[in-house]
Parts: structure tokens; C-alpha cells; sequence
């Protein structure tokens, strides 16, 4: 009978593990790291040593994972708030990066595209880029919330025509910074080993945790992207929420951009952030966001936008040919939007509900 | 739904504004050419300059060259839509220039243009890319020859008569003539003469990727010595990983880098010493032009309706600070 009863908690487990939305993430984690374990158990080696400034650094292909995930995680957080509240997405996001990125540089560089020492405080470059990205978040908060045009037709004004102002900005010339300090931001911090853009990426969650628990902005979200008029019938401003959703994907892009631009202190403008806007719908989707709105949980969609890059990673160490990489990315990303699609959820949830009820049964019976 | 209305005809008009003012300013610039006789009249249809670094250095070549004090009454049109620029190139041929010079979008659907162009007594100049249509549609074409820019790289990179030869190869966006011209001349020569492709892989142009792929190699623990990068952002970006990893490149260091398109920044860090060779991919496309343009003023024929441009390729030990003035786009 305790062998029963013990099957029964096990599966009830299970049940409740399924149920959660943040088990699919972690789930794909899990069956990525497994794979890679027996595939090849050196995937985990993690070493530390010298780069060429003498600084001691960490590599391996867990370090990439967290250092090149971390602009991808950033934006999931916004693009998870702008699905949820507006029941669409963004797909301006790589192209409002480059813009942010450009922004940066032109503040640093001043008019000359290779100073010699900065013409600007970092910091003042990146508050400078921050308002620019949020107006432009706010340009297209304005189209879905006031004009009411569906997400991704208004967002595709500014997919459009991005690079292009980004180019322009920089009178299409591509500026170089020569500073060490500013480089930190994508690197290393001298004396650390672990790269930054993972802390930049970990205090934005911490944030957005701070932001969630004290303040009343995931309940609103939530309710506006559930149901606008019960919202508004409630005393909700739908449309200024959906607007904030928006600007604060704007301050998200600011940041991200911001990291992009200082990997290698420079830009280029067809190529830096493509299509990234896909993969941070992507990191929603896995994440197990609905995307048409309503309920979202941004831990889960952090975590999609770290699966999205450890198979990037895995992808690169198998060495797997040009040609085919695409086809195997999309293999593997049908496999977790369909595994974290609610009907399949809730149709395995149902299934480990059988397994369990016969036990329940027999626990009766006994 | 009233507002979404008012919306949709606001930015209609707006659009339709936008394309009218378009026409006015070019129409203007033409126009005003159309007095002066002595003038000879060019239509100049390119690609968006944002595209890339080259695209920007070639369209700054011939904004340089098709002056009115070099003699030529010059309109531009740039798009990177075919349909786009072939409705440039009709309302050049209604405007009656001299020439038209055309770096093409997309290969096909300009025969009937071309006819057009050919009835209306319109000399065409293809520069840059080429397309398909009859050779009899054109006067010539100057193009770079992407096949020869790798068959020089690999050369360069067969004369470093390296002990061992362990390849880690960068390619483009795959598809590409860049990339297509790039990748065969080395995979062709790898196969010849027994060289190690340890890792081939596309980063998409992309410094970021190519880091990526190159951290992967290194933490795989693969032995390599020569980087071949199909351009300069991807050799950028394998230069940061190896930098990261401590290992030492370029001249008489234990990895090779090899990069293309030369623009200022890479012949810079070729000039220091950092990387090994970096191949042209020539923007400057405007002297050929001129050299054809005068030629048929004249009235002489073509020897040749293929031009295929000279381009060099620079190694680090022989560089010199002219050549990065002159040739870094």
C-alpha cells in the first residue's frame, strides 16, 4: 500500500510539474544539458585563464551560453510584458537596437568617427540612448494603443525603416571607440572572470522582480490582455498600459543595444542584432507565454531566451554545416513550441492524471 | 473604428506626399541640368547605401566623380527593391539622360527596360553586379570577380608555405556571390593539397557569430592556425575570441588571420601587425565608368563588354600607410 500511495505523490508530482509554466523551460534545459552529457560530457568543461591583457577570464561553453544569452534575455523580459498586454508582439526589436546602438556611439564619437578619447561620460551616452529607444518604443506604443493597428503591422513601420535611421544617425560612416572602459560593458570588468553582460542581464531580472512584487503592473497587464473591456469597466486604463508595455520594451532594447555596441565598441548596422526580434518571440513562446495575451510569467521567458542560445552553443560545438543549420534550429524549436503549446500541456497533464487515478484506486481498494 | 479610417487615409496621403516630393526633388535636379547642353546627362541607379560599409564607399565614389564640375548633370536613385529601380531607370529613360548606370537589385526582369532604354538611344552601364539579359541590352559591365578575389587569398595563403595547414573557415551569409566566390577557391585548394578544414561554418557576416563559433573551437580544444574569414566584422570577431583565449596572431604569431572587403579599420590592424592579409572587394567603380563614358563619347568601340576590375590583395608585411589611405573603404 505505501508503494501506491508513494506512485500516486510521485505522479501528483508530475501533474503539478506540468501545470507549472516554468517547467518547460527548464524542461528543454534539462533535455539540451542531458544530451550534450552524453554526447559529449567536455560540453560542461569550464576553465579560467589568462586573455591577452593578462586578465584571468572564464570560458567554456557554459560562459558563452550566459554571455551571449544575455541581450536575448533582456529583451524577453519586455517582449514578454508587450505579448501579454497587447496580445502581439514587436518585431521592430533588432532593428530599435541598432538604432540604440548607433545612438551610443554618435554621443561617444561626437562628430568625428574615431576619436581619440571620448567626447561624452559613458553614461551619459547610455541615458541619451535609453530616452531615444524608449521614444521609439513609445512611437509604437502610440500605433497599437491610441490608433489601434495590430502589433505587428505597426511595429513594422520602425522594422523597416531602422537600420536605415540608425545609419543615418551616424551619417553612415561606422564609429570606433577607442576606450577601455567602455568595452567593459560587453567584456570583462578587470579583476572579474565572469562575463558582464550576464550581471547587466541578472540585475534586470532582480529589477523586474522588484517591479512585479511591489507594484501593481503584472495584475494590470494581465488584466488588459485577458479582457480590455472588463478592464476598463474596472477602472483600468488599457490603453496607457499597453502604452507603458511599450516604453518599457523601449528601455529594454536601450540596454540591450547598449551591450551590442560595446562588445566591440562599434556597430554595423545591417548585421548587428538580425533578427533577433525573432528569437525573443521565440524565448516567449518557449517560456510557455501565451501569445496572444493575457497570463505570462517573465522568469519563463528568461529562461526560453537561455535555451534559444544553449542550443545556438550546441549547434556551434557540433560543428553541424551551414547549410543544414537552420533546419536543425527549427527542428528543435517546433519540438519546444509544441511541447510548451497549453493543449499539448494540459493533454500530458491529463495523461500522468490517469496513470495516477488507477493508483488512487487501488490505494482505495486496499 | 472612425479613428482607424481618419488613420489609414492620413498615412496614404502622407505616403502619396512623400513619393511626390521624391519625384519634385529629382525631377528639380535634372531639370535644371536640361539648360545647360554641355553637360552629359547620367542616371545613376544603386543600392540603399545603408546596406553595407561597400555599398557606402561606392555610392560616395561616384557621388565624387559624377559632378557638374567633372561635366556630368548626375541623378540618383537608390533602392534595394528590383520593381523600385526599374521605375527609376523608366523615368531616367523619360527624362532623356545619356546614360544609365544600373548596380541591379536582382538579376532578372530588365529586358524590357533595357529595350526601352535601347529604343529611347539610352547607352546602359552595369556596374558592380550583373544581370540577365542580352549582352546586346548593354554597353558593358564592370564587375568584381569574387571566384578571383578567394583564388588570391588562397594563393597568399598557399605561398605562407605553413608547416601545417588546420582551417578554421568563416563564411557569409550562405548563397551569397561573395560568400560563393570566397568559399570555393578554398575549398577547392584545401581538397587539392590536403589542407585541415577543422571548422567550417557560416557566422552570416556577423563579428558576433564568428566569435561564437571561434570561443567553440577553443573550448573544443581544436588546433588551428589559420583563420580564414570571409570579412573583416567575422575576422573581428575571431580575433576577440582568440584574444580572450590568449592566443597570439597575426605576422609571425601562431594564427594566421585572413579577412576581405579592406575597409579602413582591418587595413589598420594589418598595418599593426595583428592580422596577416585582407582581400579587396573594389568599391570604386566610378574611373572604369568615366573610362567607358569617354570612350563611347568619342565614338570608339568597347575591346570588351565584361570589365573585370583589378583587385588587390594587401599582407600585413608589406602594407603601407598609403595603401590604407587609399584603399580602406
Amino acid at each position: 500500500m505505501s508503494q501506491n500511495t508513494k506512485n500516486s505523490t510521485v505522479a501528483s508530482i508530475f501533474t503539478a510539474m506540468f501545470r507549472k509554466q516554468i517547467f518547460i523551460p527548464i524542461a528543454a534545459l534539462l533535455i539540451l544539458a542531458i544530451f550534450n552529457l552524453i554526447v559529449d560530457p567536455s560540453f560542461f568543461k569550464v576553465k579560467l585563464s589568462d586573455n591577452s591583457d593578462g586578465i584571468p577570464v572564464l570560458s567554456g561553453n557554459i560562459i558563452s551560453i550566459i554571455d551571449y544569452g544575455s541581450e536575448l534575455a533582456i529583451l524577453a523580459i519586455g517582449m514578454t510584458l508587450v505579448t501579454a498586454a497587447s496580445r502581439g508582439q514587436d518585431i521592430s526589436v533588432g532593428a530599435a537596437m541598432a538604432i540604440a546602438g548607433s545612438v551610443v556611439l554618435r554621443v561617444l564619437c561626437g562628430t568625428n568617427s574615431r576619436p581619440d578619447e571620448l567626447q561624452a561620460p559613458i553614461i551619459v551616452a547610455f541615458l541619451v540612448c535609453c530616452l531615444v529607444a524608449m521614444a521609439f518604443g513609445a512611437f509604437n506604443g502610440l500605433l497599437v494603443s491610441v490608433f489601434k493597428i495590430q502589433p505587428m503591422v505597426a511595429t513594422l513601420i520602425l522594422f523597416t525603416a531602422g537600420r536605415s535611421i540608425a545609419a543615418w544617425i551616424n551619417n553612415n560612416e561606422l564609429p570606433v571607440v577607442n576606450d577601455s572602459t567602455f568595452s567593459v560593458f560587453g567584456n570583462y570588468i578587470p579583476g572579474i572572470p565572469i562575463p558582464t553582460p550576464f550581471f547587466i542581464a541578472l540585475a534586470c531580472f532582480i529589477i523586474m522582480a522588484l517591479v512585479m512584487k511591489f507594484t501593481n503592473l503584472k495584475l494590470y497587464v494581465q488584466s488588459v490582455g485577458l479582457n480590455e473591456q472588463t478592464s476598463r469597466l474596472n477602472g483600468l486604463n488599457p490603453a496607457l498600459i499597453k502604452f507603458i508595455t511599450y516604453v518599457f520594451l523601449g528601455l529594454c532594447v536601450a540596454v540591450a543595444g547598449f551591450i551590442k555596441v560595446s562588445r566591440f565598441s562599434t556597430i554595423n548596422y545591417s548585421v548587428t542584432a538580425k533578427d533577433i526580434e525573432m528569437d525573443a518571440i521565440l524565448a516567449v513562446a518557449i517560456g510557455g507565454n501565451s501569445l496572444s495575451g493575457g497570463k505570462f510569467n517573465i522568469s519563463a521567458s528568461i529562461l526560453g531566451a537561455y535555451v534559444i542560445q544553449f542550443l545556438t552553443t550546441t549547434l556551434y560545438k557540433f560543428q553541424v554545416n551551414s547549410e543544414a543549420l537552420p533546419a536543425y534550429k527549427a527542428v528543435v524549436v517546433i519540438a519546444l513550441v509544441v511541447l510548451s503549446a497549453p493543449i499539448v500541456r494540459e493533454k500530458i497533464a491529463a495523461l500522468f492524471k490517469k496513470l495516477r487515478s488507477p493508483a488512487k484506486a487501488e490505494a482505495k481498494a486496499d | 473604428m472612425k479613428m482607424k479610417k481618419v488613420f489609414a487615409m492620413a498615412t496614404s496621403m502622407l505616403l502619396c506626399g512623400a513619393v511626390f516630393a521624391g519625384c519634385g526633388s529629382e525631377g528639380g535636379s535634372s531639370g535644371s541640368g536640361g539648360s545647360s547642353k554641355s553637360l552629359i546627362k547620367v542616371g545613376i541607379i544603386n543600392n540603399d547605401p545603408n546596406e553595407s560599409g561597400y555599398r557606402t564607399a561606392n555610392v560616395n565614389d561616384l557621388k565624387a566623380t559624377f559632378t557638374k564640375e567633372n561635366g556630368y548633370d548626375a541623378s540618383f536613385s537608390y533602392s534595394l527593391k528590383n520593381e523600385e529601380q526599374i521605375n527609376a531607370a523608366q523615368k531616367y529613360i523619360q527624362d532623356e539622360v545619356d546614360y544609365l548606370l544600373i548596380s541591379a537589385a536582382d538579376t532578372a526582369g530588365w529586358d524590357s527596360v533595357l529595350k526601352d532604354a535601347k529604343d529611347a538611344g539610352v547607352s546602359v552601364i552595369l556596374f558592380d553586379r550583373t544581370i540577365d539579359a542580352d549582352e546586346s541590352l548593354y554597353e558593358a559591365s564592370i564587375v568584381s570577380d569574387m571566384d578571383k578575389e578567394g583564388e588570391q587569398a588562397v594563393e597568399w595563403l598557399k605561398s605562407q608555405n605553413l608547416t601545417s595547414y588546420d582551417i578554421i573557415h568563416l563564411q557569409g551569409v550562405m548563397g551569397s556571390a561573395a560568400q560563393k566566390g570566397r568559399s570555393g577557391a578554398l575549398t577547392k585548394t584545401a581538397g587539392e593539397l590536403g589542407w585541415n578544414i577543422v571548422v567550417e561554418q557560416t557566422a552570416e557576416w556577423n563579428a558576433e557569430k564568428a566569435q561564437q563559433i571561434v570561443q567553440s573551437a577553443i573550448d573544443a580544444n581544436q588546433k588551428f592556425n589559420v583563420i580564414y574569414a570571409e570579412n573583416d566584422d567575422m575576422a573581428k570577431g575571431a580575433v576577440a575570441a582568440l584574444d580572450k583565449a590568449n592566443i597570439s596572431h597575426g605576422v609571425g604569431k601562431d594564427v594566421v588571420v585572413m579577412g576581405f572587403d579592406c575597409n579602413k579599420w582591418a587595413l589598420e590592424e594589418l598595418k599593426a601587425g595583428n592580422w596577416n592579409y585582407d582581400g579587396q572587394c573594389n568599391p570604386f567603380q566610378s574611373s572604369y565608368i568615366v573610362d567607358i563614358i569617354d570612350k563611347l563619347e568619342k565614338g570608339e568601340t568597347l575591346d570588351e563588354k565584361v570589365v573585370i576590375m583589378n583587385e588587390k590583395g594587401f599582407d600585413a608585411s608589406t602594407i603601407t600607410d598609403e595603401d590604407v589611405e587609399n584603399y580602406g573603404i
